[in-house]
């Protein structure tokens, strides 16, 4: 099936690589997550504090789609109107797993507020949204694996319903040290058809 | 009450992730939300579990947080009047 829909860029992050359109932007050999994508952040000059608040989760879906929008020129200045479709297989079990230790015990149970407030996935896309602006649809799902078929439908129905002029989409999952974040821009114009194919074939890059 | 006021401001830098705010550019007297370090309301719940933690000070009303986290000066006059531990 012909799609009238186009993948306009991609961002990849595992294996302690980011790449941008399939070209390596960042590297390093750290093999803790969370120091692995404080380096990385850093490494790109983005004057954003809020980030090194976020949780895991949120910090590389933030960092994957920052890459991945400025690269295409938006910022944060204006309202933009892209929505967001986001899944993973492990929820926000990091974050669970750390709020679910702070009130394990009943004599020091103090669980943290900052920790707390992400312990949902969906947490991670307003972040995004508020760094850029965002007030369109969004949604977050939970599959078992990457589900290609799923992001192409419901980002194809958000467009030709008019709900949104772009849609930023993919695969966003981290559990302890695992990552592997996948997010690409479907939009109206562009020379890579938005089809099952693409898609596959760019998560693979 | 200067070593409080130092262990407030590391303790501060560390829970709430200021990474880009060193211990030593915290003055005793700068206000700590809004223009100051600028903190927002998830920090100010996060001192109130560090209150309740490290001092033993249970704020019921979190409005009280309000005058009680302006400053490290008033912050470490506050604790060391009502501090249980």
């Amino acid at each position: 099936m012909n799609s009238e829909y186009y993948i306009s860029a991609f961002c990849n992050i595992k294996n302690n690589t980011i790449s941008l359109n399939g070209t390596k932007v960042y590297s390093d050999e750290n093999d803790e997550f969370s120091e692995f994508i404080k380096a990385a952040y850093k490494s790109f000059g983005t004057n954003y504090p809020k980030f090194f608040k976020m949780d895991t989760l949120s910090k590389l879906a933030f960092l994957a789609a920052d890459v991945l929008l400025k690269s295409e020129n938006f910022n944060g200045e204006e309202e933009n109107d892209i929505a967001i479709v986001f899944s993973n297989k492990s929820s926000s079990l990091d974050t669970d797993r750390k709020h679910q230790k702070s009130i394990d015990n009943n004599e020091d149970y103090y669980p943290s507020p900052a920790i707390f407030v992400y312990t949902l996935p969906n947490i991670c896309v307003g972040e995004i949204s508020i760094k850029y602006k965002l007030f369109s649809e969004n949604s977050f799902f939970i599959f078992d694996n990457f589900n290609a078929q799923h992001l192409l439908d419901y980002s194809n129905s958000l467009l030709s319903t008019g709900k949104t002029e772009k849609v930023l989409c993919g695969w966003v999952e981290l559990n302890g040290n695992q990552y592997d974040a996948y997010l690409y821009l479907v939009s109206k114009t562009g020379t890579t058809t938005h089809n099952k194919e693409n898609i596959i074939k760019f998560y693979n890059t | 009450m200067e070593t409080l006021k130092q262990e407030l401001k590391e303790n501060i830098v560390e829970q709430l992730n200021l990474e880009d705010i060193a211990v030593e550019d915290i003055n005793d007297n700068d206000i700590l939300f809004g223009d100051g370090l600028g903190l927002d309301s998830i920090d100010a719940l996060e001192l109130i579990v560090m209150l309740d933690k490290n001092y033993g000070i249970k704020l019921s009303d979190p409005k009280e947080g309000r005058a009680i986290f302006e400053s490290i000066e008033v912050l470490a006059k506050y604790i060391s009047e009502h501090r249980t531990k």
